[in-house]
């Protein structure tokens, strides 16, 4: 998948952690594949097709060229560089890669790019403005709504999506309304209570 | 994933072509991406009903039409559904998470698949999967599995909880296919496993479905859905029990109960329903008529205690109904 953004992302001089991940992944898994899964079911590996999607991610323009299969969770973590969408269980089941898509939050991870031409999303990283982080990252932070950090960018975002929706009005409320967001270090207090304190703000 | 092409259909009629030629339908994909990924599921070719105008929630007279590409979170929220059919509401926010009501579409709820383990297991058989290849779940770890309208062959159960409260309140469903168009009650698109589980819906290739209709009742208002499971909300049920009650003059005229997480598909309770008319809205009659419930069911080595659970939620369902103001 080629990627034709109007800003071009010029690689840094420091090669990152995840960025020697990325060169050396390939390799890796292909070494550790066993023979036999090779000849097995697996899917076949060729492109059927590929499309051009034009999508706007945090207010920048993007026309990418991408395969039917892609979820919008890869685009943004492969092609867009973007990482800080996480893929927890890639089933729908954990919210770690809740987006804003046209404003409301849905599962990245269950979203085909394909199906998604001319989308407005919104992401974790485009959140901060000047520097500042938005109200609500401020709340997880004073509020310690987190404990290792994997589900935060998900529960940040369905954070917004639940404020926006007007069910973050009591602390109930707001329990029964992120319950597509699942805590396995079990921050739940922190979050709920960051929640509410962005809500009372907004 | 296994390839597939994708089109986007900007039309009903050029979408029933494509489906006629062997395209699958997807809309909101929470289950069908989720089960091409698994490669349960393997279509060459989508079709994108998206852009078709089969979305909104309309009132026609008593009756409520929603539209099979309404999202589950716009019909949950929508005013008139609120203030007409609150079953239909409080049901669909039971169901799954915010996160996938706002991409879940009515008619792809309909047609979601079982959440059985095993059906997404590729090593292991199910008939469902696989015809012919056996049923794990049988001699598996079947606790979450039906107990009614089970067969030797299937035992899953039909995880939608919204298709059990259209089901109590005999809504229908228009479809329409290379053959045209037809309406039919929505507890008719569900079939029962038998010897061919593979089969799960009565729709003819390529049908497409269009709306779903809720005629008004009496009791549309006296209405509560009940969702027992293993946490407090996005979990699918063990049990669930949609209840409503036409009351007149302190005596029950009309009563509708079904549920879910016990059968086969949404299961419709006619027997109980018939022992509550006549009479008093109280506790006894609420458990003589649930004890109908479990008339014909076959337990499996984990789930027999759905077996008490079932008039259990029921009762408690029927009461949270009557209580209604
Ligand atoms: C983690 C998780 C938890 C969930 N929890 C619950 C729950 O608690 N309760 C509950 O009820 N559901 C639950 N669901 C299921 C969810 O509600 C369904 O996946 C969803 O409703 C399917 O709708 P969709 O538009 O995404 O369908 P799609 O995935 O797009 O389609 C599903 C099927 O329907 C067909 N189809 C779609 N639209 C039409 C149409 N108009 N005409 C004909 N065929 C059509 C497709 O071809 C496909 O076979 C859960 C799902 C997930 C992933
Ligand atoms: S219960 Fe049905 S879906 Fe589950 S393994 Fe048996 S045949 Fe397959
Ligand atoms: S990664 Fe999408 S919900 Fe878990
Ligand atoms: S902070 Fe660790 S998973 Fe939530």
């Amino acid at each position: 998948m080629a990627e034709n953004s109007s800003e071009m992302h010029s690689p840094g001089p420091i090669i990152s952690r995840r960025e020697a991940l990325q060169a050396t992944a390939g390799a890796v898994a292909l070494a550790a594949l066993p023979l036999q899964s090779a000849a097995a079911t697996s899917s076949p590996a060729g492109v059927s097709s590929v499309m051009a999607v034009s999508m706007t991610v945090n207010g920048r323009a993007h026309t990418l060229t991408v395969d039917p299969r892609q979820s919008i969770l890869d685009v943004l973590r492969e092609t867009l560089d973007l990482p800080g969408t996480k893929k927890g269980c890639n089933q729908g089941a954990c919210g770690a890669c809740t987006i804003l898509v046209d404003g409301k939050r849905i599962v990245s991870c269950l979203t085909l790019a394909s199906m998604h031409d001319g989308a407005e999303i919104q992401t974790i990283e485009g959140l901060e403005k000047d520097g500042e982080l938005h109200p609500l990252q401020a709340a997880f932070v004073e509020h310690e709504g987190l404990q290792c950090g994997f589900c935060t960018s998900g529960q940040i975002m369905s954070g917004l999506g639940c404020i926006a929706e007007g069910h973050a009005r009591s602390p109930d409320e707001i329990q029964f309304w992120m319950s597509g967001n699942i805590c396995r270090c079990g921050a739940y207090p922190g979050i709920v209570a960051a929640v509410a304190d962005a809500a009372e703000r907004s | 994933m296994f390839p597939f092409t994708l089109e986007k259909a900007g039309s009903t009629e050029a979408a029933i072509a494509a489906a006629a030629t062997g395209a699958r339908y997807i809309a909101g994909g929470t289950t069908l991406v989720d089960l091409m990924r698994d490669e349960v599921e393997r279509p060459e070719r989508l079709v994108d009903i998206n852009r078709l105008p089969l979305g909104g929630i309309r009132l026609e007279g008593e009756d409520l039409v929603i539209g099979a590409l309404a999202r589950m979170a716009e019909v949950a929220a929508d005013s008139d559904v609120q203030r007409l059919q609150p079953l239909i509401a409080e049901s669909l926010i039971e169901g799954a998470s915010p996160q996938l009501r706002n991409m879940a579409s009515m008619g792809g709820n309909m047609l979601q698949r079982v959440r059985c383990p095993y059906f997404r297991m590729l090593d292991v058989g199910c008939n469902k999967r696989t015809p012919g290849s056996g049923c794990a779940a049988i001699d598996g770890l079947n606790a979450g599995h039906a107990i009614l309208g089970t067969s030797d062959h299937c035992v899953a159960t039909h995880p939608s909880d919204v298709a059990v409260a259209l089901v109590a309140l005999d809504a229908a469903m228009r479809v329409q296919g290379p053959q045209g168009e037809r309406s039919f009650p929505v507890e008719e698109l569900f079939r029962l496993p038998g010897d061919t589980p593979h089969l799960e819906h009565t729709l003819l290739p390529g049908e497409l479905i269009v709306e779903i209709r809720v005629p008004g009742g009496p009791y549309a208002l006296r209405a509560r859905y009940l969702k027992v499971r293993d946490r407090a909300s996005y979990e699918f049920a063990l049990v669930s029990a949609a209840a409503a009650l036409a009351i007149e003059d302190g005596v029950i005229r009309e009563a509708r109960i079904a549920a879910g997480g016990v059968g086969t598909r949404p299961w419709r309770l006619r027997a109980c329903e018939a022992a509550l008319a006549g009479r008093k809205p109280d506790r006894q009659a609420f458990e003589e008529a649930a004890q109908l419930a479990t008339e014909g069911v076959r337990p499996l080595h984990h789930n027999a205690f759905k077996v008490a659970l079932l008039p259990r939620t029921i009762v408690r369902a029927l009461q949270m109904a009557g209580e209604v103001a």
